[in-house]
């Protein structure tokens, strides 16, 4: 019995670990391994070294798909935080009707990617969109034709992705605004402290872990776009605005190329354990400072 | 029941089975359109009343990508499905990756060697022996014409690409869009191959596209094959990005756009709008000479129960028997891969195509389409369409394209 009540928690939780070790441990593993080999339409099992990265880093499609991440990444993750402490910031002021504002700006967030990008995809079509409408108004030289301009096309999804994700990082910051405590700033307002100043200098700081969750959600949703892409760009104009992931899915499922769908696959997974790993790191290390 | 009996009847069972010939076939095909859906119930029909059971497996979407997962994942799990709807050169890396089934004995007592152009028959077999059989031939390098607008500015049909251009920038000036094109990476590598054809001509298109021979690939026929691509990107209409092929066919149709290039499967939708060929709109070949082929087939994977071999060899006999040919062809549009069926049935289109392919086929200039599968393995042709689309979507040189090309069907190999 007593034995039984000490191991009751391992008990429990045993099947979920081992379910984690296998399908999410046990098939990096088996990832790493395809990578090394030169599987193609079927997974083969025979090492060959590093030859599917260096066909990997040779590409130059993967070339734009890093690129492209790292400019869709820093955008969306800096839009987005901005606006939505812009959007918690002004909802905070204590306004009426706040709860409906407050839907309205989360509601995208309920929508899926491929609703946001295929309604995007019309809306910034110069034949069919905004571009269309403001030169129907009038406006004969009105230009907004990002979508099919191979440079500005990325652009076009970081738009979306901003529509989309910045009302979570609102309601995020607004709890976080909610939760500093009240007596300090009934302080600072006696003290005359002006409101923007209680802002920057009290509020904001105190929200840093806040900050830091945002990021963490916001990167893993860049780095693991591809649903948005997909409906919006289809990846073009030609591969224009490939990502990682897009790549990968099309070495794997459109061209047999499990090998190369392998290793991009990895360095993808890099790129997220060199966001993450700090970030864990900065959360479980031991807080000598209490 | 002891455990006897039970042994003895199941015993009994499996050496019933052989005798009493029960032909089952599960089919994996991504056929699923309307026409299309129509085309393999005719072949559903005909198994059905040859006694066999069919165990239907359409995998939608994805032009066959979705499919292809789907066999991956029956393959590794061992089980897998009787046929499969596979072509060119991706049958024969199925069937070094797990092995075909070898249907010699249908093909042989069928004679399909007579009735298939030697190319094609080429594609079925796996180091010889029979592993597939074609249902039907599309040819990729047509190009449709709106006959309306062709006649309201005396063009002829091009015959030479200058003619091309030359007609184009008729059209242009006179406020109509010459060429209408989908921004999808395949239907810039259909142009790019029909344009390879050409301006190289078949041995060229031979060397560049199908034995990927490095001096063919950077040569200066390539690089004016380039220097078209980006004289048609200036034919196309600026709204072209993420279009579908069948929107492009539509402009031609409704007169938005004078010309298209691509497969027959356009003349589907021109028939299915009910536009007649000749009076509504015309189809020619690209300029240049040559015929590129995109063939669907069927191919079939080793399995051991005798059911599912009768099935196999029903199958096989009954996509390659004349009756399935002729009607599957006249819903899909394409024309039967045997070269003895009567086409009077047919539309014009499909009687040229036809007469041309049996005489390119004696010229030798039949030829497999890259941009479809037939010419190269899927890393190689991915490789080649990058290079394309990337030179047709921005304003790279003729000559880093090359260079381009090069580099990437070398990192493909």
């Amino acid at each position: 019995m007593e034995w039984l009540e000490r191991n009751v928690p391992k008990l429990v939780l045993a099947p979920s670990f081992v379910a984690i070790m296998v399908f999410v441990y046990g098939f990096i593993a088996w990832t790493a391994w395809i990578s090394l080999t030169r599987s193609r339409l079927m997974p083969r099992y025979e090492l060959d070294g590093f030859s599917q990265y260096e066909r990997l880093f040779a590409a130059p499609r993967w070339d734009v798909a890093m690129n492209n991440l790292f400019i869709f990444g820093g955008l969306f993750i800096v839009i987005s935080m901005a606006i939505g402490l812009f959007l918690a910031i002004f909802l905070d002021q204590k306004i009426r009707a706040e709860g409906v504002l407050r839907t309205i700006y989360l509601y995208p967030m309920a929508l899926s990617l491929i609703v946001t990008g295929t309604a995007w995809k019309w809306i910034l079509n110069p034949g069919l969109g905004i571009q269309e409408a403001i030169r129907g108004w009038g406006w004969e030289s009105f230009t907004f034709d990002w979508l099919i301009r191979p440079e500005m096309a990325i652009y076009t999804i970081v738009l979306a992705a901003v529509w989309q994700a910045s009302g979570f990082v609102m309601a995020l910051f607004l709890a976080g605004l909610r939760s500093v405590d009240t007596e300090i700033i009934r302080a600072a307002q006696v003290d005359g402290i002006p409101t923007h100043r209680i802002y920057s200098a009290i509020i904001i700081p105190t929200m840093a872990p806040i900050f830091l969750s945002a990021f963490i959600v916001l990167a893993h949703l860049a780095i693991k776009a591809f649903d948005l892409v997909i409906a919006l760009t289809g990846g073009g104009p030609g591969y224009a605005t490939d990502l990682p992931a897009t790549y990968m899915y099309a070495m794997a499922f459109s061209r047999g190329d499990l090998g190369q769908a392998a290793s991009s696959a990895m360095v993808m997974m890099g790129v997220i354990f060199a966001i993450v790993v700090p970030y864990l790191y900065s959360e479980l290390r031991p807080r000598n400072d209490k | 029941m002891n455990m006897k009996s039970v042994l003895a009847a199941s015993t009994a069972v499996m050496l019933a089975a052989p005798a009493m010939a029960n032909p089952t076939a599960e089919v994996l095909h991504w056929w699923t359109s309307g026409g299309e859906a129509r085309s393999v119930a005719v072949l559903q029909e005909q198994f059905a009343a040859e006694g066999g059971t069919w165990t239907d497996m359409p995998v939608a979407g994805g032009g066959g990508d979705a499919a292809m997962t789907a066999l991956r994942a029956r393959v590794l799990s061992g089980n897998a499905p009787t046929a499969v709807q596979l072509k060119g050169p991706a049958i024969q890396e199925w069937y070094e990756e797990t092995g075909l089934a070898d249907i010699g004995t249908v093909a042989e007592e069928n004679g399909w060697d007579d009735v298939l152009p030697a190319q094609i028959a080429e594609h079925m077999k796996c180091e010889g022996q029979w592993c597939a059989a074609p249902v039907n031939v599309h040819r990729v390098n047509w190009i449709w014409g709106n006959k309306q607008i062709l006649d309201e500015h005396g063009i002829e049909m091009p015959t030479t690409w200058e003619e091309f251009n030359a007609a184009a920038e008729t059209l242009q000036a006179a406020g109509v869009t010459p060429l209408a094109h989908g921004g999808q990476s395949w239907q810039d590598a259909t142009v790019f191959e029909t344009v390879v054809l050409g301006l190289g001509g078949p041995e060229f298109f031979q060397q560049a596209l199908v034995d990927l021979d490095p001096e063919a690939l950077t040569s200066d026929t390539m690089k004016a094959v380039f220097d078209q691509m980006r004289v048609i990107r200036g034919h196309v209409d600026p709204n072209f990005s993420g279009r579908d092929w069948n929107l492009a066919t539509a402009m031609v149709m409704n007169g938005e756009a004078a010309f298209q290039v691509m497969g027959d499967w356009a003349k589907g939708e021109f028939l299915a709008a009910g536009k007649e060929p000749g009076v509504d709109f015309v189809c020619a070949p690209t300029p240049g000479e040559g015929f590129l082929y995109n063939v669907d087939s069927f191919a079939f994977f080793e399995l051991s129960g005798q059911d599912a071999q009768d099935g196999q060899a029903l199958l096989a006999s009954l996509i390659m028997g004349p009756e399935f040919q002729h009607t599957f062809n006249l819903n899909k549009g394409s024309i039967p891969a045997r070269t003895d069926v009567a086409l009077d049935d047919f539309d014009d289109c499909a009687k040229q195509s036809n007469a041309d392919m049996t005489a390119d086929a004696e010229s030798g200039s039949l030829l497999p389409s890259y941009a479809h599968g037939m010419a190269l393995r899927g890393a190689q042709a991915g490789a080649i369409t990058d290079v394309v689309t990337a030179h047709f979507n921005s304003d790279m040189s003729s000559d880093d394209a090359v260079q381009q090309l090069a580099d990437a069907v070398a990192n493909a190999m």
